[in-house]
């Protein structure tokens, strides 16, 4: 049988980090508490000319640059964010257009909290597996908020991933992909609001814990494998303990979770977590590795990704786009002052913007 | 709608640095030209969409301490004028850097960024800044 899966994949975080100490230095927060609460030694901030589709755009453009591929070649595009630039003008159309795509293409933004990214890696591998089309590309990329004094201010980054999905030239089989749903108040924000709201007894355990780990097991079960059967595994990490803590209860150690855990380096990327995740495993993964990907959108459902690297990563390895751990390596760091004015925390005049 | 249509009709040639190159002489030209300065008429017909691959250098730069409103949040900027590899020398803002970090002969690459906004509810502008390589 035909292969499909992952052809290429490319990861963007901008430059500028905050600690959350400087968060709580301007909260009357203990910021010890904070740090062991929800382990983030650091995020992830946007400078003020950057959001989805400057962020979608860098990533698509790394994506290409390893596959050793051109715009023209991608016929389809789905983007998934919470924070997409627009109400309504899809950030698929200007991403598109930023790396050459053709005119004729499948493209749509998607939406599911933080896992509206590898539901378009779904839908591409679907399109990809009936023959609509040859390759195409999926996006996760966010630039999301937390309200000042909120503990999601503490966690709530910016980054994105873009995967290049085909049966070509195939360097990571998807050999299958399942989901679970259900209707949870976990987390939402409504139209028009500029932050969101959480429901604070459902973030944990119905939310996250139950479908992640409900995912991973169903995988599993469908795969007849055993944690022990993957070398790596990387799951949605809104903060730094969930993901160590579903790793746990579906049997993973931490050999196993440690490669993709990037949120303690650069917070809560949302739609872009798992898939910036994943995107770290594949910079090292060999010929033969397993992963077990499982990401999470509020409100709530997981999508799961059994992944299969087989050698065609050495090529993609050789081409010198920038991995994700060398991206962490440059960072700038801001106090509150600056990250609130890059954020735009603080308000200017209807005549300045 | 003259700006917004502008902006519509360049914004290939902003978003990839879509030049052009002559197809008598082999010289690149950004922004895009209909006829080759140096061939003229030899050059007609043969002019062909070229994609610069944004790396290049620091040929001189200013430090912009009065900046327009759109760039309250970033100043002071970088503008720099950069020698492309691929021949062509263009103006563009240098990003996530500091002005001291800034040195004449600096290497650089292109970058996807915002560049303005119509307000809060216009059109928003996007195209290529630099940032050190
Ligand atoms: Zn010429």
């Amino acid at each position: 049988m035909e292969k499909s899966g992952i052809v290429s994949y490319g990861s963007y975080i901008p430059k500028y980090r905050i600690k959350p100490d400087e968060i709580a230095r301007i909260w009357g927060e203990d910021p010890e508490n904070i740090r062991n609460g929800i382990y983030i030694l650091s995020k992830s901030v946007p400078a003020p000319d950057e959001d989805v589709a400057t962020i979608s755009v860098e990533a698509a453009r790394t994506a290409l640059q390893r596959g050793g591929l051109k715009g023209s070649e991608i016929e389809a595009m789905y983007i998934g964010s919470e924070s997409h630039p627009y109400a309504v003008k899809p950030t698929a159309t200007i991403v598109s257009s930023a790396i050459g795509t053709n005119f004729d293409l499948f493209s749509a933004d998607y939406e599911f909290a933080c896992k509206a990214g590898t539901a378009g890696m779904q839908n591409v591998l679907a399109m990809v597996k009936s023959g609509m089309i040859r390759m195409g590309m999926a996006i996760g990329s966010d630039t999301s908020q937390g309200a000042p004094g909120d503990v999601l201010e503490y966690s709530a980054s910016a980054g994105g991933t873009a995967m290049i999905i085909g049966r070509e030239n195939v360097a990571a089989e998807i050999k299958a992909t399942l989901s679970v749903t259900s209707d949870t108040p976990d987390f939402w924000r409504r139209e028009g609001q500029p932050y969101p709201t959480h429901g604070e007894r459902f973030t944990g355990e119905p939310a996250y814990f139950k479908h992640v780990v409900s995912a991973g097991k169903k995988m599993m079960e469908k795969m007849k494998t055993k944690p022990e059967d993957y070398d790596y595994a990387v799951f949605h990490q809104p903060n730094g303990k969930f993901p160590m803590r579903a790793a746990k209860m579906l049997g993973f150690n931490e050999e196993q979770y440690k490669e993709g855990l990037l949120t303690p380096l650069i917070g809560n990327t949302y739609s872009g977590a798992m898939m910036v995740g994943l995107s770290a495993i594949l910079d090292v993964a060999k010929d033969g590795d397993r992963i077990l990907a499982v990401s999470f959108g509020s409100g709530a459902g997981s999508d799961a990704f059994h992944i299969e690297v087989n050698s065609e990563i050495e090529k993609l390895h050789s081409r010198g786009a920038i991995t994700v751990r060398k991206m962490l390596e440059k960072t700038k760091f801001l106090d509150y002052g600056m990250y609130a004015k890059f954020k735009k925390k603080l308000v200017l005049g209807d005549d300045v913007e | 709608m003259g700006e917004l249509s502008r902006m519509w009709r360049e914004s290939p040639n902003r978003y990839r640095l879509l030049g052009k190159k002559c197809g008598n002489c082999g010289r690149k030209y950004f922004p895009a030209r209909e006829i080759c300065p140096v061939c003229h008429r030899d050059s007609i017909g043969k002019m062909s969409d070229f994609e610069l691959s944004g790396n290049g250098e620091i040929f001189t730069y200013t430090i912009v301490h009065e900046a327009p409103p759109a760039f309250s949040r970033q100043k002071p900027y970088v503008l720099a004028l950069i020698k492309l590899e691929d021949g062509p020398m263009i103006t563009g803002q240098v990003v996530d850097v500091d002005p001291d970090e800034i040195e004449v002969g600096k290497k650089v690459r292109s970058v996807f960024r915002k560049i303005a906004q119509d307000g809060k509810s216009g059109i928003i502008f996007y195209g290529y800044k630099f940032t050190l390589a």
